[in-house]
């Protein structure tokens, strides 16, 4: 028999391993695998091309310190952790930012037109939570750039031959076959519940399959969805991870949701402009006088009062974004000083974003691909008038719980099975679909980092899982998938049976509503038990859906009813997970419990499905056992902190975010935080 | 949080929109060719998208016969994705771009259609595999040796760079093919998407190494000679990138490949 490693089964089938999901963390984790000789089939919901991480605007971080200001990957791993409020796991951190240099080089040689230096070589700029000019970038639309740069790469795969182990090429088989326009529906489990394959469908005939795979990654992105509007793709439901999470994976910290502080308010979307602008010195201010009835332009400086840099003049309008946010949420919703219309004769829930300071050449060069949204959406000129924004939610530093090996130097063992795998054998996460890298708040320019990292790491330690595979999912009984495909089948057609009277897109909204209502930037326990309550009768509304479209083709609305069940599914243990956090920690601000209580919550939150009835129920775990490679493994949701002791944060106080690594005297720098601020996040 | 407020105060204005929808049910299905017409309600900031989002909740048409939600293909929304590509009013353009109000100033009727040089799909949505081929037939990629650790990229000026960035934002939307003349059912013409990425990677300083492969990808039928210089892509470009210009470029590095490029050999 073949060995269970082997490129090819004794028929001469091609033994592959899956990815699904083709942004940025999806495409790295498949070329990776390419390098390692492993052929790859990748799944997408749209064409990889189109995959969310084109919205990523800024840039991404990497300490290559070219502008002299000793910036290093140890400051960047001490600020990420300090602006993530210490929730996350260090080791993979410190592999992150260790590897961020080489990285951008990378991406640099693959033709990524980054910004250049008169001397020709990479520009950086500025970004939230750290004083070092740290931030590599493509204009203002780098996250396209870097997708399409990977997107090539995998593109070339897919006219690469397969080689068999003796190195002879596998006739008409190529090293990726892509499959865009399918959705993922589950993974197929065998009878010790390791991931065996996956079933998906095919979005334009509705057919439904099975696809062995000796390993499977989800790089799906976030649930941004779940809050109805935010600045994620209509694509970002986060189903994939409920979908496994209704299989067994554990979802973590799904309480830890960001919320960027400067958005266009939209019908259907709220537009993100990037954190960039600020990294550029774009300004944030409102009125002094709260119904100051001039334009925006045409109040002088006397009159406007610049509350971000006021209230920290030590980081300034770069203060990380859930503390930004919760400022512009302060100012507009409590002290009603948001922008005054004389239209409606309110206070906007908007502030004033100006770059009008700036030379517009250099605008031009550095940020026209944000400008130009706001352009095309709002009508104005943001040259020569100021940019009237407010939050939006943006991003999930929770996802599906992943696993890391530690190398003794305090980062990843290279090529490690553990890293990224989920508690489902064979199942891996990568991208913001992981939990990994943010703890309780992101920094700007870390996410495009944090999943081409990942993607770097997933590959090899798939390459690594299939190499130890007693039995290739090529040599199971095909029963295992004739039943996986006839399951998911079945429920498709209860699907396309729905007959009640709600409509899908209604209870959507509804539950988008609620979820932006309530579980955003300040979470009271009070309201959150009224979400849960609502979220509860969306769940038996669900139930009554009515599905008007039956066709056998392109149908959208049956994939929506199928997505909207794992968005309510993800929604609850959002709010359940923010319920349960009573202390404040990152972008998780609970006004009841302002500070941070490490005592007690410096830990990761452990959410396992339990279902009851047609409800969905959250399990919280404080440990796993799960088995990898033969091996049991037992692990607990106690963060590693090996190499930044926790401090509170004080972005009031210039280089507060990096005083341990770059030994300046500031505040709680040698790790005693003091007791009466600890936590003091806003 | 607050956008809600916005979607609380929608009704009293009482004014509506009326959306015209070009839909059949698949490519061999030409007996459900229809025109189907909705009215909603208008929002501040609408956009075609959320329009048909709004059909979405409400899949009722003006007669009030209730019907399948309306198919159609978008991601990001803020035109960086590609995706959302249609004949809006018979132009073609990023439907999340086209706001409700510059269309219909005066409640005029929206009339949207799906693309039609490419497969349809079904109702708005059409196929666009063929754009993701002719990038691996004109090898748009960098031949990279590797992911491993090999330092940084060559060095490029700031002018290089400058020219490079906006014909890397091409995000395959299709608008240059449907509006190419020279683009259709008899034709292989490959169209000035693909063209333009040729340029840009034969611009790169590693690209460059393989600039003859690519333009011998160009350079028989259906290939740059094929451009009727109609000039239709550049009006069209949702990203305003200088196609025209790109297929000159291109034009004139096939034509020095095909006089002297057996001397290089």
């Amino acid at each position: 028999m073949a060995k269970a490693a082997s490129t090819t089964t004794e028929s001469g089938k091609v033994r592959r391993v899956i990815v699904v999901g083709g942004g940025l963390a999806g495409l790295t984790t498949v070329i990776k695998l390419c390098e390692a000789g492993v052929p790859v089939d990748l799944f997408s919901l749209v064409p990889v091309k189109r995959s969310h991480s084109v919205c990523a605007q800024g840039g991404i971080n990497a300490s290559v310190n070219t502008k002299g200001e000793g910036d290093s990957p140890k400051v960047h791993l001490e600020e990420t952790v300090y602006g993530g409020d210490f929730l996350a796991n260090q080791p993979p951190v410190k592999g992150m930012a260790d590897a961020a240099p080489g990285i951008v080089f990378m991406l640099d040689r693959m033709g990524v037109p980054f910004n250049r230096t008169s001397e020709g070589l990479l520009d950086f700029r500025r970004f939230g939570g750290t004083l070092f000019h740290r931030t590599a970038f493509a204009g203002a639309t780098t996250g396209q750039q870097l997708l399409y740069a990977l997107d090539e790469q995998v593109r070339r795969y897919e006219t690469v031959d397969v080689e068999d182990d003796k190195g002879i090429i596998v006739r008409g088989e190529k090293m990726v076959r892509k499959f865009e326009f399918w959705d993922f529906l589950s993974i197929i489990q065998d009878d010790e519940g390791r991931a065996r394959g996956i079933v998906a469908q095919d979005l334009k005939s509705m057919q439904i399959e099975s696809f062995p795979g000796d390993a499977v990654c989800l790089a799906t992105g976030g649930p941004g969805i779940v809050f109805g509007r935010s600045t994620n793709s209509v694509i970002n439901t986060g189903t994939a991870a409920g979908s496994v999470y209704r299989q067994g994976a554990c979802y973590a910290n799904g309480e830890a949701i960001q919320v960027h502080p400067t958005a266009i308010p939209g019908a259907d979307k709220l537009r993100l402009i990037s954190e960039s602008a600020r990294g550029e010195g774009g300004r944030v201010w409102v009125p002094k006088d709260p119904k100051e009835k001039r334009r925006g332009k045409d109040v002088p400086e006397k009159d406007r009062e610049y509350f971000l840099e006021d209230k920290y003049p030590g980081y300034g309008n770069l203060v990380p974004r859930d503390i930004a946010s919760r400022e512009l949420f302060l100012k507009c919703f409590h002290e009603n000083k948001g922008v005054f219309n004389s239209k409606s004769g309110k206070n906007e829930l908007e502030v004033y974003l100006d770059l009008t300071h700036i030379p517009e050449p250099t605008l031009r060069r550095k940020l026209a691909g944000i400008l130009e949204i706001y352009e095309k959406f709002v009508g104005e000129d943001p040259y020569h008038n100021p940019m009237r924004v407010f939050p939006a939610v943006h991003y999930s530093m929770g996802g599906l719980w992943v696993d890391f090996e530690k190398s003794a130097d305090g980062g990843l063992v290279k090529g490690s099975p553990r890293n990224q795998s989920t508690n489902i054998e064979g199942l891996y996460a990568a991208g913001e679909c992981d939990y990994q890298y943010h703890g309780a708040n992101r920094l700007g320019a870390n996410s495009l980092l944090s999943c081409i990292y990942a993607g770097l790491v997933t590959g090899p330690a798939m390459a690594t899982y299939r190499a130890n595979l007693a039995k290739s999912s090529w040599d199971l009984s095909s029963s295992l998938f004739d039943k996986a495909e006839k399951r998911e089948q079945q429920n498709y057609d209860a699907i396309l049976k729905m007959d009640g009277g709600e409509n899908p897109y209604v209870i959507h909204k509804e539950l988008g509503d609620t979820m932006l209502r309530d579980v955003t930037i300040e979470r009271h326990n009070g309201t959150l038990e009224k979400v849960l309550e609502k979220i509860g009768e969306y769940e038996d509304r669900y139930q009554k859906i009515g599905v008007t479209d039956t066709s056998p083709r392109a149908n959208q609305g049956a994939q929506f009813v199928r997505h909207l069940k794992n968005m309510l599914v993800i929604a609850r243990v959002i709010a359940t997970g923010a319920k349960n956090r009573d202390e404040s920690r990152g972008a998780h601000f609970k006004p009841e419990f302002k500070t941070r209580d490490d005592a007690n919550w410096l830990r990761t939150t452990m959410a396992l499905y339990k279902e009851d009835g047609s409800r969905s129920e959250v399990n919280f775990v404080r440990a796993l056992d799960y088995n990898l490679c033969g091996k049991p493994l037992h692990v607990t949701d106690e963060v590693d902190i090996s190499l930044v002791t926790p401090r509170a944060r004080k972005y009031e106080q210039a280089g507060a975010a990096s005083a341990a690594a770059t030994n300046t005297k500031a505040d709680g720098a040698d790790g005693k935080a003091s007791g009466k601020e600890a936590g003091a996040s806003a | 949080m607050a956008q809600e407020t916005s979607s609380k105060t929608k009704k009293s204005s009482g004014r509506t929109v009326r959306l015209r929808v070009h839909r059949q049910d698949g490519p061999h299905a030409p007996e459900t060719k229809r025109v189907e017409e909705f009215e909603i309600d208008w929002h501040p900031q609408m956009n075609v998208i959320s329009a048909l989002m709004e059909v979405q909740r409400n899949p009722v048409t003006v007669e009030g016969k209730t019907v399948a939600p309306i198919v159609w293909e978008s991601v990001c929304l803020e035109e960086v994705c590609g995706s959302c590509t249609m004949l809006v009013n018979g132009k073609v353009r990023q439907s999340c771009t086209a706001l409700i109000d510059l269309l219909s100033p005066n409640g005029e009727v929206v009339d949207l259609a799906p693309m039609s040089k490419f497969p349809l799909v079904r109702d708005l949505q059409v196929d666009r595999a063929r754009m993701f081929d002719d990038l691996k037939k004109v090898k748009a990629w960098i031949q990279l040796d590797g992911t491993h650790e090999l330092g940084p990229g060559p060095r490029q000026s700031p002018e290089n760079q400058e020219e490079a960035y906006p014909l890397s934002r091409c995000m395959t939307c299709g608008c240059c093919m449907e509006a190419c003349p020279q683009v259709h059912e008899g034709s292989n013409f490959i169209g000035p998407a693909a063209i333009s990425q040729v340029r840009l990677f034969n611009l790169h300083p590693s690209g460059k190494m393989h600039a003859a492969e690519r333009l011998e990808t160009l350079m028989g039928e259906g290939g740059v000679a094929d451009c009727g210089k109609a000039q239709n892509c550049v009006e069209v470009c949702p990203k305003e990138i200088p196609l025209v210009d790109s297929i000159a470029q291109v034009s004139r590095q096939a034509t020095k490949q095909m006089l002297f490029g057996w001397l290089l050999k």
